[in-house]
């Protein structure tokens, strides 16, 4: 029998962790991209595109991140497409991440008050130009904590895309697993290389939340 | 597209589901009482607790917010038995859904708690209760009534997350749309039977923790 060293272990595992890191960073990107859209239908004037957006939203917080990707994974193949678990992936990563970014947005800036779009309007600025020039700007700032802070989610949510047979650091901790038969040493050194990705992302999220809230807190 | 749905198996395999969605709900009934139970006493330690538990606690809720569920359910599963304890596929999954439930309840009770007003703590002291006592009959229950709404986002986020648990073979519904894709090879429909059920199951949820709140919150929120 093979012996194996931590290092062996570990060097494996470091180099699945790239594709975790890939996949998040095109989940989050994406997901922000179709979350900005969401929040655009979400605090629209027009009844039918917010009630689209909410039904959307709901629907994928209201489902398991787990069966979204069973579905992305065999639903597209019912049009015949042979769909690599990649895409199922990041698909269903994307359209994940976006719902819960949309409704994070939409707190931002239901936050802003309403004098602004007001003050807004009041200058002949049209919806998009309030919400560009006047609206974003101020809530994009209240928006940097909690972003950050779910970039975290989207990082735990990858190691569910294992499961469909995407090649990332949990799967890879599964295949090291059933070579090695050391899952306590393994799963050990998979959670702390997650650790180390996600704490700092973490604590930078409250710190700039304690930078920008001073005001709001007790003690 | 030419491909035919056929849910003629829900005939024949409705018990599975059944059976599935009482596992599920077992989970979730069992996280939620203990894990939220956790989330108070780490949340005590925490914002009011002896100096040197703080760190410990500070580590745990760290630890387990920053992995994956899916990583902690392995571990507890495969990894504990070489430490000793072998738990079935049912109790590793409870005990993992505590555990994790334990740690983000912890810092939204947290947050409850730090967001009292001083005034309420001298005011217990001010009748001679100890720290624990001003805890226990003056803070607590305001601190929960404060962050209820968030807790039930992550008791109904749990849930969901729960999903999870089939991977180490805990029968829950996940695990049944599981045993019968792979005898029906009616994949997409079993999935979207199932994620409606769970869709079902979070806004069944979230009416149950609103009413729990009803009925341990009767009166007006202090601020």
């Amino acid at each position: 029998m093979i012996e194996f060293t931590i290092w062996d272990i570990l060097r494996n595992l470091l180099l699945a962790t790239r594709w975790t890191i890939v996949l998040s960073l095109v989940s989050f990107i994406g997901g922000g991209i179709v979350g900005l859209v969401l929040l655009f239908l979400r605090v629209s004037k027009r009844q039918w595109s917010r009630s689209l957006a909410k039904y959307y939203i709901e629907l994928f917080q209201g489902t398991p991140l787990l069966m979204q990707l069973f579905i992305a994974f065999f639903g597209l193949g019912l049009f015949g497409i042979d769909v690599p678990a990649w895409l199922a992936a990041g698909l269903a990563l994307i359209f994940w991440s976006a719902a819960f970014l949309g409704e994070i947005w939409r707190g931002c800036v239901e936050a802003i008050a309403k004098g602004q779009w007001e003050a807004a309007a009041s200058l002949g600025m049209g919806r998009l130009q309030q919400m560009r020039y006047v609206i974003l700007p101020q809530a994009m700032k209240i928006a940097v904590p909690p972003t950050v802070g779910f970039s975290v989610q989207v990082i735990k949510g990858t190691a569910l895309t294992s499961i469909i047979g995407f090649v990332e650091l949990s799967k890879a901790g599964t295949v090291v697993t059933n070579a090695t038969f050391q899952p306590f040493t393994v799963y050990g050194l998979v959670a702390l290389i997650y650790f180390a990705l996600c704490w700092p992302l973490s604590w930078s999220s409250q710190i700039l939340e304690r930078k920008l809230n001073v005001a709001h807190r007790n003690y | 597209m030419n491909y035919q749905f056929e849910f003629g198996w829900l005939a024949e395999y409705y018990p599975q589901i059944v059976k599935g969605i009482g596992i599920t709900v077992e989970l979730i009934a069992v996280g939620a009482v203990a894990g939220i139970s956790l989330g108070i006493f780490c949340a005590w330690v925490r914002a009011l607790g002896p100096a040197w538990l703080k760190p410990i606690i500070a580590l745990y809720v760290e630890l387990i917010r920053n992995t994956p569920f899916l990583i902690q359910i392995f571990f507890i599963f495969f990894g504990l038995p070489s430490l000793g304890p072998q738990l079935s596929e049912l109790q590793a999954a409870n005990v993992a859904m505590v555990v994790n439930l334990g740690a983000y309840s912890c810092e939204i009770i947290r947050a409850g708690i730090q967001a009292t007003p001083k005034g309420q703590f001298e005011a217990g002291a001010s009748l001679a209760m100890t720290r624990f006592e001003t805890f226990r009959h003056v803070v607590l229950v305001p601190s929960l009534q404060r962050i209820w709404p968030a807790l039930s986002s992550q008791v109904v986020i749990v849930m969901l997350g729960s999903a999870v648990v089939s991977q180490i073979a805990a029968e829950d519904l996940t695990f049944a749309a599981n045993f019968i894709q792979s005898r029906t090879f009616r994949a997409f429909e079993a999935y979207i039977v199932s994620t409606t059920v769970y869709l079902a199951l979070a806004v069944l949820l979230r009416q149950v923790l609103a009413m729990v709140g009803g009925l341990i919150f009767p009166r007006r929120a202090v601020p």
